[in-house]
């Protein structure tokens, strides 16, 4: 059944190794960065958080210009199969770094982390794993690879999640993110499984090849495609699969809860594009299947439910961070219309609407850290009366906010533009996805706009007056999200075309 | 025919086995309120995507398949290995692994 290779073949293998390794040079750099930072964490003393962070920042823009040398490259497998450089993955790849470096910034102000009693020394080697997990994420191209990158992401997001480890809510949102998690993959990898049955390859376009050469039988493709869309679905928080996301949103550190809000839900949404683009192209299953189902009416049903149920419940929540969480349940449902519309508009809709959320979610995020920080609370009530003492966090929630409802001229109101514009593109066949959408948009902006409404209109019950003061490097970072916010909504131009420019690959295989 | 077809172990076999271990598994993750036997029923899960994977692996002839089973009984002792320290961290502060009395944050 199977032979030892001879010494030529080894040689060969080698070799192939060898020459993939320059198209890897990102991840590599990166594992390298996480490895120096445990040692790092050993050498130096106790209190070395402030000095870790700085190596941590340094690394991660230091990758920027490997990222940055990839784009010169041609669109390439490599590793027998199982990976590839791409537009696609470069986009994510900037992307993912962005992310871990804002994660970084709104750990080095959060309060209860710097006060942690055992040192912050595994938590920037976590945060640079997760960085690494989710781009290969996102540029994984077999079954294998993606299921290791998803638990590499996964890993460390739980580790990262318990990190306080005296306070009750971290560690009970970790095994509660821990027990989802590992079931959801446990579901996403017996669908791999059944997968590979019905094909006897790993790979994702080897998979497309054999699946219309040979055709299938569609119960056992449906009940694939449930269980992996289960497993996709936990990454990206969406209903029917959000129900770890409300508790752990709010218990974990509010730094790893922004972190997971927008990086793993990214990469949930890269690995589920080329996994059903490439894999399972639609239309292999509609039309000869008894039940007339396949994997784009499962993805709308998901997207419908999230919308609906996000922003629905958003409006009963009293904590700001849960009251986030849901909203990041429903821009997920919006996140997949642009997956739904299975064209390139549709993907570069998608790719726009993740950039204004990193910057949208973050800025949200890291405006409640810097209250939190001063008010100890993430309670609603607890914003009375703070646009008057804290005039800059204020302001800045308020374009976030804004930006997250959609209006114009933020950010936000370019990505669901383009969204609801591929939508209709495709004439009326998804004109009640974009119904809801647009009316669960209207709900949106009830609950969002009751933050600013606290913090401007209603008074603070306590008698302290005066401005509170929150740092200078809080404030320019503040500023600069609220600025970038702002600006892409004006000038959006750059990030539409580069978004064009990294979709073009799926375009090509879509048509 | 039938007969025959029963005695003789083949695919039907093995994946029988494994749909009813991912059955299992999935019952004790959904009833159990123990975390140490939800994380059991999850290893059950993990292993009957593993018999999947031998199996078509054996029948289709490539080692495609028990490479990703190698790959996946060094994760799942990955993955225990962190699942026990958050469960030794919950014992520490909770003063108990039942899941549902680990429900401190509510709607």
């Amino acid at each position: 059944m199977f032979e030892m290779p001879s010494g030529a073949e080894i040689q060969s293998i080698i070799s192939i190794l060898k020459g993939g390794a320059g198209y890897f040079v990102p991840e590599i750099y990166l594992s390298a960065l996480f490895m120096v930072l445990i040692i790092l964490d050993l050498v130096t003393g106790r209190k070395n958080g402030r000095f870790l962070a700085i190596v941590t920042i340094a690394g991660l823009v230091g990758s920027l210009f490997y990222i940055f040398k990839q784009q010169a490259m041609p669109d390439s497998e490599f590793f027998f199969g199982m990976y590839a450089l791409d537009r696609f993955g470069i986009f994510f790849k900037y992307f993912f770094v962005a992310s871990g470096i804002l994660a970084v910034l709104t750990t080095w102000i959060d309060t209860p982390l710097k006060k942690q009693e055992s040192g912050m020394g595994e938590y920037y080697a976590l945060l640079v794993a997760m960085v690494v997990g989710m781009m290969m994420m996102a540029s994984s191209t077999d079954l294998l690879m993606m299921f290791l990158a998803m638990e590499l992401v996964s890993l460390s997001a739980y580790a990262m999640t318990g990190y306080l480890k005296r306070e009750i809510r971290s560690s009970e949102a970790a095994l509660k993110y821990l027990v989802y998690g590992a079931v959801s993959s446990g579901m996403l990898l017996y669908g791999f499984s059944l997968i590979y049955g019905m094909t006897g390859q790993t790979n994702i376009s080897k998979i497309a090849m054999l699946l219309t050469m040979h055709g299938y039988n569609p119960l056992v493709m449906i009940l694939a495609v449930l269980l992996i869309v289960a497993g996709f679905g936990y990454k990206m928080g969406a209903v029917p699969f959000h129900f770890w996301s409300p508790d752990v949103y709010e218990g974990a550190p509010t730094p790893v809860t922004a972190y997971l809000s927008v990086g793993s839900k990214a990469a949930g949404f890269a690995m589920l594009m080329r996994f059903f683009y490439i894999a399972v192209p639609h239309g292999m299953m509609g039309e000869i299947s008894f039940l007339q189902i396949d994997w784009l009416w499962i993805l709308m049903i998901v997207s419908a439910a999230s919308m609906i149920y996000g922003n629905v419940v958003a409006i009963w929540q009293k904590n700001v961070k849960r009251l986030l969480a849901y909203s990041s349940i429903a821009h997920a449902g919006y996140l997949l219309l642009g997956i739904i519309t299975m064209d390139q508009l549709g993907t570069q809709a998608t790719l726009v609407y993740l950039a204004a959320y990193l910057l949208m979610n973050y800025g949200a995020f890291y405006v409640v850290i810097v209250i939190a920080n001063h008010t100890g609370s993430e309670n609603l009530e607890d914003y009375r009366g703070l646009g008057k003492r804290m005039p800059l966090a204020g302001a800045a929630l308020t374009v976030f906010l804004i930006s997250l409802v959609g209006l114009p001229p933020t950010f936000g109101f370019i990505g669901k533009l383009m969204i609801f514009s591929a939508l209709l593109s495709k004439g009326s066949l998804f004109m009640w996805l974009a119904l809801i959408g647009i009316l669960t948009s209207v709900i949106s902006l009830y609950y969002y706009m009751l933050i600013p409404l606290n913090m401007y209109l209603r008074e603070s019950e306590s008698q302290e007056e005066g401005v509170i003061e929150t740092g200078m490097g809080a404030k320019i970072i503040t500023a600069a999200l609220m600025i970038a916010t702002l600006y892409f909504g004006l000038f959006f131009q750059p990030v539409v075309n580069y978004a064009k420019y990294s979709s073009v690959l799926f375009g090509a295989l879509l048509n | 025919m039938l007969t025959e077809q029963l005695l003789s172990i083949g695919l039907n076999h093995f994946l029988t086995i494994s749909a009813i271990l991912f059955g299992l598994g999935m019952f004790a993750v959904m009833t159990r309120k123990n975390a140490i036997v939800i994380l059991m029923g999850v290893e059950l899960i993990l292993n009957a995507a593993n018999i999947n994977f031998l199996t078509f692996s054996k029948y289709n002839g490539g080692m495609d398949g028990v490479m990703f089973s190698l790959f996946v009984i060094v994760l799942a002792a990955a993955e225990a290995a962190v699942a026990l320290a958050i469960v030794i961290n919950i014992f520490k502060t909770f003063k108990t692994v039942d899941v549902s009395r680990v429900d401190t944050m509510k709607e």
